[in-house]
């Protein structure tokens, strides 16, 4: 393909590319950023990395803040809250309808307002005098529009400097107008990246909206809720198809094609299945310790992956209906993912990809390559923490910071209705079988030898990184996209997935085989070199009078 | 599930806005200055996001740096930050210039960025860079603000007395890079020396490079506005410029200045105020301004390009007459198109902007000589949608932003100015001139066409 890469694989060492990219930065922030890059062995359990730090000033990073973690990313793919952006209009307008995660109202009835992106647009006087008042007003227009269900209120960072009272506001208006109103003190500057967000958002939601609604009759027989999966380019939509054929009852989806309806009776299931461990891992644990619903970690990016995760949650119900139905499934929908893998596969085995996004993506999306035969290179996530890099196991050693410490830990007492002993009991039972739950290894173990580790990776090393190794992809999002293209190599973005998907599932799987064909294989890179550069301009003789 | 449709808007809150913020402007202004990286002074998240608009946009690496502010730094002043990201870039970029714009963060806090900056200049080592600020609380302004704020601070820095050269300073507005490699063309076709601020115009729309650069080649250089004190004249595009603010529903707590202003007052150079050279009116205006200034005749290939244009204003207007339309944008683009639309004889019956200039609906209605047109200023879409509903719309010029109303509405949409993130070549939309006014014009046009065509039970095909 790329007529720049036909003489490859020439893999750099990568101590030495180590070295090279420290190079370039002054002493203190090259010792630094040295914690974050680390070169993997898979059998070293001591290896650390140094993740979830703070990025340093004027190094370019892919992250986003403590405000988009929390309304872009969790809140936003839920359709029946009005959220109310308090400050400036900046951070409103870029976080209106930027990220695809899709959502389907079962009527057109139904409520929607994630077209809507409602701000107080802070002006001079409000900065001077509080927003307080504005926020009331703002409130009182969403209630007036649309009657919503619940209203959510976000706060910015200019808002927190000023010392809005968010949370005072919101239940004034609570009180006033009879439906949940909750506020997030998620200004960007609380935390290293989107990660604090996910966590503030994690919080309110488990203590404001979960498990407020006791009067719904339990939502089927086998119950469960999907977490950290937000549908982007119709993702959801997928799995939510796989649940119903194998006869398990999707309660809610943190975030995916939600409602806080559904999250407000969230506490009546049977099992938590984690997808993107990173955003809301907070959630489950929570769950567990005041309900007792137990979790476990699954992955439908990959179509083993998906089989694998489809499996143990049939296992766990130890249902036989349910697992019949589970392996029926699987057995037909492999059979789709075979057809064409085998076509793809030859194509593009053999290649090499790197990527660099999320806090799960980076992970996930290696088993996808895998079963094309591409290897992932070099991986590292935008927002992870060192759990999602060398595994839950490492938890209790993780260093609390000052930027960790702003984000408050929830006290959690079991409650006294609504735990459930019997999930208790069948999670004992279970683990007893050797069967696995709050389990998560991390990306590194899964990575082979030799490859590269690198967090929050700066604008200024991808660029040496793709020089030096030229991958065959790289995978990252919108604002890396044309830096990497520009350096002849295709970018597939994994935040968006580049206006296609889904990618979660078997039909996922095809879609993302297909998807490699068409950017490894196509013409368009060679066409970089004008014909002229390389050949004399005059070709045939010139006759002279 | 839509909004309630209602006849007056009385809400304090904004649904959907129509305005981007300052810090965004001037970056990308900054983006126009040759071997400059913009520095954005707050926390990450602006810098993220305002990177993540343009890429959207342009389709075109950017980069801007975040000076990255803790909970600290919120509390105790962000200068240390400010010196480190300086530091960092510097070593990463080698930039000629740092462009930094201050969020509303460090505005509320009330950093003292000149102050940190005279400290960082004195550091050995850190003479050999030039560091720009332009002041961007976005609660004082929208994105256009922020994009004149920073061509203000910059003609302020760098332009020098000097000997007479002869040049003509054009101050740009928010214009696509096309715009901006046509304004060149157009004085290269006069044989006009000139300097444009800011030239994005390959750094916003660069070609497919054979070596990955850090900072894309291209832009205004720091020669070049030096000799802006020095020059024959200039043409400043647009009025309300940053003085939004100055006019908005707020009083700006410090003096505006345009770059013209500065150029004038500070340095006599001969100012020509004119709008964006949309349509034959105001394009007219500019040629004229041109031919004024340099005592030439226009080449014939643009009279030509004027002659097309008035053809096919004449071949397409059994079409578009009495088209009810609605246009949107940032003040000065809208303020040029609705003249545009007025003069193709479209009827521009909602016309809006985010911005908060008084000088904006004063405008509108001198180029539309009505008062029945809706005029929107400081609006938002929701307000936008509100009066379209009730009107009946043929037609929506603006950005994609808009994108939903016309899906509502059913009707068919034209997409200009920034930002245009669900369409293929945003970047190089041109606008300007008689050329561009054209291109607008077929579009337009075709639009309509298509609209009446795709309902047509016939389905004609000679039209
Ligand atoms: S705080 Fe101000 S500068 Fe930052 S994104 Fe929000 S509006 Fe823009
Ligand atoms: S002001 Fe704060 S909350 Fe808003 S975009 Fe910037 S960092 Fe995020």
């Amino acid at each position: 393909m790329i007529s720049k890469n036909k003489n490859k694989k020439h893999v750099p060492n990568p101590e030495e590319f180590k070295e090279e990219l420290l190079k370039k930065y002054p002493l203190k922030v090259a010792k630094k950023r040295a914690k974050g890059i680390l070169v993997n062995d898979p059998k070293d359990t001591g290896m650390e990395i140094q993740a979830n730090v703070r990025t340093i000033p004027g190094i370019i990073t892919q992250r986003g803040c403590t405000y988009a973690g929390c309304k872009g990313v969790i809140l936003g793919p839920t359709r029946d809250v009005v959220n109310i952006v308090h400050g400036p209009i900046g951070c409103s307008f870029y976080a209106w309808l930027t990220r695809r995660n899709q959502t389907k109202p079962p009527t057109a009835q139904d409520p929607n307002y994630i077209p809507y992106s409602f701000s107080t647009d802070m002006q001079d006087s409000n900065i001077v005098f509080g927003g307080e008042k504005k926020l009331k007003d703002a409130i009182q227009d969403a209630w007036d529009l649309f009657k919503p269900r619940s209203i959510a209120v976000f706060s910015t960072c200019p808002i927190g400097l000023i010392g809005d009272d968010i949370h005072a506001v919101c239940r004034e208006k609570k009180a006033e107008l009879g439906i949940n109103i909750f506020g997030f003190s998620c200004e960007g500057y609380k935390g290293v990246s989107q990660s604090a967000g996910h966590h503030i958002a994690n919080n309110k939601i488990f203590s404001d909206v979960i498990g407020i609604d006791l009067t719904l009759p339990r939502a089927g027989k086998f119950v469960i809720n999907m977490m950290g999966e937000y549908n982007i380019g119709g993702d959801s939509f997928a799995l939510e198809s796989y649940f119903e054929e194998m006869g398990v009852t999707l309660k809610a989806t943190f975030s995916g094609n939600s409602t806080i309806e559904s999250y407000e009776s969230a506490h009546d299931v049977d099992l938590n299945i984690v997808m993107c461990h990173r955003s809301i891992n907070y959630i489950a644990e929570m769950m567990e310790k005041k309900y007792g619903i137990p979790w476990f970690k699954v992955n439908f990016i990959g179509a083993q992956a998906t089989a694998k995760s489809l499996r143990r949650i049939a296992e766990y119900f130890g249902d036989e209906e349910v697992m019949a139905k589970t392996e029926a499934l699987i057995a037909r929908e492999l059979e789709s993912v075979k057809a064409v893998a085998n076509k793809v596969k030859p194509l593009v085995q053999g290649k090499t990809a790197m990527m660099f996004v999320g806090g799960s993506r980076a992970h996930h999306y290696q088993e996808l390559f895998r079963e094309l035969g591409i290897e992932t290179i070099a991986a590292g996530y935008e927002f992870a923490h060192r759990d999602d890099y060398e595994g839950r196991r490492v938890i209790p050693d993780i260093k609390i910071d000052a930027d960790s410490r702003n984000i408050e830990e929830l006290k959690v007492v079991k409650d006294k209705v609504s735990f459930k002993d019997s999930l208790v009991e069948k999670k004992k039972a279970l683990k007893d079988k050797n069967f696995e739950f709050e389990n998560y290894e991390g990306m590194m173990p899964e990575m082979s030898k030799n490859s590269l580790v690198i967090d929050d990776i700066s604008h200024w090393e991808s660029e040496l990184l793709i020089e030096k190794y030229k991958p065959d992809i790289f995978c990252a999002g919108i604002k890396e996209k044309y830096v990497v293209q520009k350096n002849g190599i295709p970018l597939k973005q994994l935040h968006s997935y580049d206006y296609g998907g889904p990618y979660a599932g078997f039909v996922g799987a095809i879609n993302f085989y297909n998807e490699m064909e068409r950017m490894l294989c196509t013409d368009i890179w060679k066409m970089i070199d004008a014909p002229w550069k390389n050949e004399p301009v005059c070709v045939g003789s010139v006759v002279e009078e | 599930m839509d909004a309630k449709v209602i006849n007056k808007t009385p809400f304090v809150s904004t649904r959907n806005a129509c305005k981007m913020c300052a810090p965004l402007g001037s970056s990308l202004a900054f983006k126009g200055v040759e071997g400059c990286t913009p520095l954005i002074h707050g926390s990450q998240g602006c810098s993220t996001y305002v990177r993540r608009y343009l890429i959207s946009h342009f389709k075109e690496p950017v980069d801007i740096a975040s000076s990255n502010f803790t909970q600290e730094a919120t509390i105790f002043g962000g200068g240390t930050n400010l010196k480190l990201a300086l530091d960092n870039v510097k070593s990463q970029y080698k930039p000629k210039i740092i462009g930094i714009s201050t969020t509303c963060l460090s505005e509320t806090i009330g950093d003292d960025v000149s102050s940190i900056l005279m400290d960082y200049r004195e550091i050995p080592g850190n003479e050999n860079t030039a560091y720009v600020h332009a002041q961007t609380p976005s609660y004082q302004g929208s994105h256009a603000d922020g994009f004149h704020e920073a061509i203000a601070a910059l003609v302020k820095q760098f332009a020098r007395r000097g000997e007479a050269n002869g040049k003509t300073v054009l101050l740009g507005g928010l214009m696509s890079p096309a715009d901006l490699r046509y304004l060149k063309e157009v004085m290269q076709a006069m044989q006009m020396p000139f300097v444009l601020l800011p030239d994005y115009s390959e750094t916003m729309d660069n070609p497919h490079w054979d070596e990955y650069k850090l900072i894309p080649e291209g832009g205004t250089t720091m020669e070049e506005m030096e000799e802006m004190g020095n020059a024959r004249a200039f043409i400043q595009f647009g009025e309300v410029l940053n003085k939004g603010r100055l006019a908005g529903r707020v009083s700006g707590s410090h003096h505006v200045v345009s770059a013209g202003d500065i150029l004038q007052k500070e340095f006599s150079v001969t100012g020509y105020h004119i709008p964006f050279p949309i349509g034959i009116d105001n394009s007219d205006l500019f040629f004229d301004a041109l031919k004024n200034i340099s005592g030439k005749e226009l080449p014939a290939e643009i009279a030509k390009e004027r002659g097309r244009l008035i053809d096919a204003y004449v071949d397409g207007h059994k079409y578009i007459f009495g088209k009810k339309a609605m246009v949107y944008g940032e003040e000065d683009f809208v303020i040029a198109l609705t003249g545009f639309l007025t003069e193709i004889g479209i009827d521009p019956v909602i016309i809006a902007t985010g911005g908060e200039s008084k000088l904006f609906e004063q405008r509108i209605r001198e180029k539309t000589g009505t008062e029945n047109s809706i005029v929107l200023s400081g609006g938002d879409f929701e307000q936008m949608a509100e009066y379209a509903r009730q009107i009946g719309l043929d037609l929506i010029v603006g950005h994609s932003k808009g994108y939903y109303i016309a899906r509502e509405l059913g009707i068919p949409m034209v997409r200009v100015g920034f930002p245009v993130h669900d369409r293929e070549g945003g970047q190089r939309l041109l606008h300007l001139g008689y050329r561009g006014s054209n291109q607008l014009f077929d579009t337009i046009v075709n639009a309509v066409i298509q609209q009446k065509q795709d309902n047509s039970p016939v389905g004609y095909k000679y039209m």
